[in-house]
């Protein structure tokens, strides 16, 4: 497997990205300046976390019409999956490649922290190798995590098993009370109707190995791996 | 000055929408109820771009601030909003 981690003006996970896919899950991987317009030969793309373009006017308004992200899209058009974490989920929001859009937590704080998330379906490439229930321990590190959309979007995610994660206890229960942030329905990562697309504000970058003291973040690249 | 002629002033109004919970406007009205301005009874935070611009008319140019608001400033899933147009000389 070939991946290509998009960097940003303000990209700050783009190294972390890069490390783990080239040294825990060794794979080819390269880097996509976000001014180049030709997506290197790869079979995923990494958005990373981070504060692309200082997040002004909203987080991801701006990268999203960066010059790589025309082949992002068609990358994503093609049926090949895209991974965006934290601030790449934001991208992907405004891309319109995934539905809804990011608020501010609703703490008002940044929040950065270790949070469980439920696996909610394993029908996906990047959770395929995740049984559905299983309680993953992952860091979040954000001040717009807080996941919006309107009813008619939820239930279809819902029906369409497009909720990837919903944060939970480490038990894996789903209440308000272990959401961090207010999103709607625990929603800490979805999918498209395709489902080639993942967005989720955790970082399975940061938690794949254990000297990060999380590895749960490794299935997902295991899954990518097939 | 460009080949459209006439310069004008686009004042953009950002907010979110009713439906979309605003903790930021609701810590700022506590701070004003703090303060002992209790008649506050509501607030919604949002965003001001004043923009300056060229245009043939008003009319088209309320058109183009139209899209810029759709295409860049505006994510309509969780904001409105509004604007104002006025000519700055001729």
């Amino acid at each position: 497997m070939k991946a290509a981690v998009v960097v940003f003006p303000g990209s700050n996970c783009d190294e972390d990205c890069f490390q783990v896919l080239k040294n825990v899950a060794k794979v080819e991987v390269q880097y996509f300046w976000h001014k180049e317009r030709n997506l290197p030969p790869t079979d995923l793309v990494v958005l990373p976390g981070g504060f692309s373009y200082g997040d002004y006017l909203r987080t991801g308004a701006i990268a999203r019409f960066s010059p790589a992200m025309d082949s992002v899209i068609k990358h994503a058009q093609a049926g090949r999956p895209v991974i965006g974490i934290c601030n790449g989920f934001q991208i992907l929001l405004e891309a319109g490649l995934l539905p809804g859009a990011m608020l501010r937590n609703e703490s008002l704080s940044f929040i950065c922290k270790h949070v469980y998330l439920r696996t909610e379906t394993s029908n996906s490439p990047f959770t395929r190798e995740i049984k559905k229930g299983t309680v993953l321990n992952l860091p979040i590190a954000h001040g717009e995590g807080n996941y919006f959309c309107g009813p008619e979007t939820l239930k279809r995610l819902q029906e369409e098993d497009r909720i990837a994660f919903r944060y939970s206890s480490e038990k894996g229960e789903g209440t308000r009370e272990f959401n961090p942030n207010g999103s709607v329905d625990n929603i800490a990562g979805i999918l498209n109707e395709e489902r080639n697309v993942l967005g989720m504000m955790p970082h399975p970058e940061r938690a794949s190995e254990m000297i990060l003291s999380s590895e749960d973040g490794k299935k997902i690249w295991e899954s990518l791996l097939g | 000055m460009g080949v459209n002629g006439r310069k004008f002033k686009a004042d953009v109004k950002v907010a979110l929408k009713r439906s979309v919970l605003d903790p930021q406007g609701k810590t700022i009205l506590a701070a004003l109820h703090s303060l002992g301005f209790n008649e506050a009874k509501d607030l919604r935070a949002g965003k001001h771009f004043e923009i300056t611009l060229e245009g043939r008319d008003k009319v088209s140019v309320e058109t183009r601030v139209r899209q810029f608001c759709e295409k860049l400033l505006v994510n309509p899933v969780i904001e409105h909003y509004s604007f104002e147009v006025e000519e700055l000389e001729r």
